[in-house]
């Protein structure tokens, strides 16, 4: 099953906290149920985004890394 | 975390080199991400940094950073890093931050508001600056 994607945000290049920072800006105007899409480089990018959905409550629905990016989808809370 | 409820990280900068400045800017964002309210308070050399005319200049580095130190930074810097102010301008936009400058510096340095780059909201004093930061943790950077 292919997820439907409502944004996503290209952090591929940004450096800490940056790919966390354009995540929480982008997810705020999506409403409850949409899934944001986020590529990164940050190595420090997969503990970050665990632990922001986390403490957000915004559910990481999938990671994957493909040859130094990773994805990561969310679901907005 | 509820924004409403839980205390504020307070920061106290003190520091006006660009890597103390840079680490604060950094905890900053990464706090406003999760929702967490942040209370700055510029204190010193850190509030001359926040001058509007001052702002984007070379603040320098602390001591300890050395040649090697200066050159690490400058690449980042090179790849893309984005500098304190811009990267605190994007933690504001999270909201949850909150700027204020101490009014001693203020008069140390001779400044008024005007002074100052917007991303700084107001001044207080010591007293204010402990009323609002609360029961949440302070940091001296």
């Amino acid at each position: 099953m292919t997820l439907q994607i409502s944004t996503s945000v290209d952090a591929r290049g940004l450096s800490c906290p940056m790919p966390i920072v354009k995540t929480a800006q982008a997810i705020k105007p999506l409403t409850s149920g949409d899934l944001l899409e986020v590529l990164a480089t940050d190595p420090g990018s997969v503990k970050d985004f665990a632990a922001w959905s986390r403490t957000t409550g915004n559910e990481l629905v999938e990671q994957t890394t493909d040859g130094g990016v990773f994805r990561f989808v969310l679901r907005r809370k | 975390m509820d924004e409403m409820t839980s205390p504020p990280l307070n920061l106290i900068l003190f520091s006006g080199t660009d890597d103390k400045l840079q680490a604060a800017a950094v905890l900053t964002a990464g706090a406003a991400a999760l929702g967490r309210p942040v209370h700055l308070f510029l204190q010193y050399w850190a509030l001359d940094a926040f001058r509007a005319d001052h702002i984007d200049r070379d603040h320098g580095l602390a001591p300890e950073a050395g040649s090697q130190g200066r050159a690490a930074v400058d690449a980042l810097r090179a790849a893309g890093q984005a500098s304190w102010s811009e990267t605190l301008r994007q933690a504001k936009d999270l909201g949850g931050v909150d700027i204020q400058a101490c009014s001693l510096s203020m008069d140390l340095l001779h400044l008024t508001e005007s002074d100052l780059d917007p991303l700084v909201d107001g001044v207080e004093g010591v007293t204010g600056f402990y009323l609002e930061a609360g029961d949440g943790p302070m940091v001296f950077i």
